[in-house]
């Protein structure tokens, strides 16, 4: 393993990170706050509990997953679409690093990041509602398992995008659509059918659910089931990535 | 040739455009030497050095490392490699000495300062090691990139187009450097498509047209070989036209009479010039000024691309 080689691109991914430290903390800061102005209090004072847990406390989760996704996407994918726009990926195609380890770099850098975020995110909560776990080191690894899929789901876009612009396409149509409908902010026990049975197709239902059931020990789904789908998202996003590096996909003509 | 530090072998490249970039391309280099491929543009040397540093994928054939498959030896064999492209690109925002160590870790070696303060010097990058990358002239970015390919102390460089578009002091900085790492015992292969940047530098001169390898000389060998020349003449008085006791040299005049142009053979072993020079005073012709220009590359490739059908047809 060329750790060394590993460890150069996560700090320089991390630095690049560091240049925007600021605002990259007060957006998820002002967005979380503004969700619980308008959710917790408009909605909340209608809706005082869903399945026993306050509304403002049930909504954290689906807040941190919101920014997870985002966050994940974004810099995994700016983090590799960078240097195949201005060329610098040179470096990195002709330097000793297998496949694993260049995704190891970038990957880990952008889960960081969004981690780093999804914390932040959780206290700022904290200044709102009352928010505990249940089941803390769980909750743990489970947001990190689904911050790593989406930093490599994000990569793929970051290889596949011709355009700074195409990098928004998916983010914003597609994901966070289904984050919105999948029940981050409400019980889809609540939904009339068929939109009950048509929103558990969302694969963001079973994210939100398992992140869910880890804080409150309640969920619309079960959480083996929340942990599967979880698992065969990563496993087609570890898939996509070896394909792109064993054919050289938009990386080597 | 016994031993070579790099063996290229029946490399073949096709691009998905169809461009046949590289015909089965057969070369060895030899341990410390310089070696010059020398190509117009187009001819297919970016591509093959990016095939040896794996940014472009092969069609066909193999490269070897000190007798290493590169490919699936690739963390050995790109360990000891350096490439210094011919398009510039860098990291606009990171300053000049964390690009260059950069380098050096993602090349797995232990962080070095001392190391990179030296190579940093050497290419008189150290007073600017606190700039960031987008503040620097394209002739100090073409030195952060030299510096880039040193910095994990390479054995084997590859130098893409080193003197496109630069300034003549930092030409002769990076060629200086460039025979100190001769001296160090790295193998330097740079590409250019000019003939007397080659012959200034290389030790041994690989000619490329069209994706084909046409001919591998030692430098001194090829200058010989290579082209046909060009004698200028500025005459004192004007000529109506050229005398005819002239004829047997088939001189040129020019339109107002003032140049006389003999183009003769560079490698014959008689120019005809000393004898062009007798004839001219025997005819009381002065001339005030002479040059001789070396003919383009393109007419000498047509030359031995010419030279080789009538040998393969002999
Ligand atoms: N990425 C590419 N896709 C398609 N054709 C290419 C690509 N890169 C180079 N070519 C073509 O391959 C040929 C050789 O190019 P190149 O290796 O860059 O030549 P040189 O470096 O000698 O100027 C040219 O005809 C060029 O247009
Ligand atoms: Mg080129």
């Amino acid at each position: 393993m060329n750790w060394r080689g590993i460890w150069a691109i996560y700090r320089f991914e991390m630095h690049r990170f560091r240049r925007t430290l600021w605002t990259g903390l007060a957006v998820p800061v002002i967005t979380t706050s503004l969700y619980f102005i308008v959710f917790g209090s408009a909605i909340g004072s209608r809706m005082t509990e869903i399945g026993g847990v306050p509304y403002g406390s049930f909504i954290v989760p689906g807040l941190m997953l919101l920014s997870v996704f985002t966050e994940s996407i974004f810099n995994a994918s700016f983090g590799i679409h960078m240097p195949r726009f201005t060329g610098t990926i040179y470096e990195i195609l002709s330097a000793p690093m297998s496949a694993f380890e260049t995704v190891l770099g970038y990957v880990g850098a952008a889960a960081s990041k969004a981690m780093i975020v999804a914390l932040v995110i959780f206290a700022t909560a904290h200044l709102f509602v009352p928010v505990s776990v249940l089941h803390p080191l769980l909750a743990l690894l489970f947001l990190l398992l689904v911050t790593l899929t989406f930093c490599m789901f994000g990569f793929i876009i970051g290889i596949w995008a011709k355009g700074f612009e195409q990098l928004q396409v998916i983010p914003l149509l597609v994901v966070t659509p289904l984050t919105f409908l999948g029940g981050s902010f409400y019980s889809i026990e609540m939904l009339a059918e068929p939109w009950r049975t048509i929103t558990l197709f969302n694969p963001v239902v079973y994210l939100v659910n398992g992140f869910r059931w880890t804080f409150f020990g309640t969920a619309d789904v079960a959480f083996g089931t929340a942990l599967a789908a979880t698992a065969a998202f990563a496993g087609a996003c570890l898939l996509g990535i070896w394909w792109i590096f064993r054919t050289g996909y938009r990386l080597k003509a | 040739m016994s031993d070579p530090i790099l063996s290229i072998r029946g490399l073949r490249k096709a691009y998905a455009s169809g461009t046949e970039a590289l015909k089965a391309v057969d070369l060895d280099i030899r341990r410390g030497e310089i070696f010059a491929l020398l190509g117009p543009n187009g001819a297919g040397k970016t591509t093959l050095i990016s095939i040896v540093c794996g940014l472009v994928t092969a069609s066909g054939g193999e490269v070897l490392v000190d007798g290493k498959n590169w490919q699936t030896h690739y963390r050995e064999v790109r360990r000891r490699i350096g490439l210094v492209p011919q398009e510039l690109t860098t990291d606009a925002f990171e300053p000049v000495i964390s690009t260059v160590s950069f380098s050096r870790e993602l090349f797995g070696k232990p962080r070095d300062p001392a190391k990179i303060e030296e190579i940093l010097r050497t290419l008189t990058l150290w007073d600017k090691r606190k700039t960031i990358m987008k503040e620097l002239s394209g002739g100090m970015k073409r030195r952060v990139m030299i510096a880039k390919a040193l910095a994990h102390e390479p054995d084997i460089l590859f130098l893409d187009e080193p003197t496109a578009g630069v300034d003549v002091e930092l030409r002769k900085d990076m060629w200086n450097m460039v025979r100190r790492l001769r001296e160090q015992g790295v193998t330097i292969i740079l590409t250019t498509h000019y003939i007397e940047e080659a012959e200034e530098m290389a030790d041994r001169v690989g000619v490329i047209a069209k994706g084909e390898l046409i001919l591998v000389e030692d430098k001194a060998a090829l200058m010989q070989k290579l082209g046909r020349k060009i004698l200028h003449l500025q005459l004192v008085e004007p000529l109506a036209a050229v005398p005819s006791a002239l004829a047997p040299w088939q001189p040129q005049l020019s339109e107002d009479g003032a140049t006389l142009t003999y183009e003769f053979d560079a490698k014959a072993d008689r120019t005809g010039i000393p004898s062009l020079l007798a004839a001219l005073r025997d005819e009381g012709i002065t001339f005030k000024d002479l040059d001789t220009k070396q003919s383009s590359l393109e007419d000498i490739f047509v030359d031995l691309i010419q030279q080789q059908r009538q040998e393969a047809a002999e």
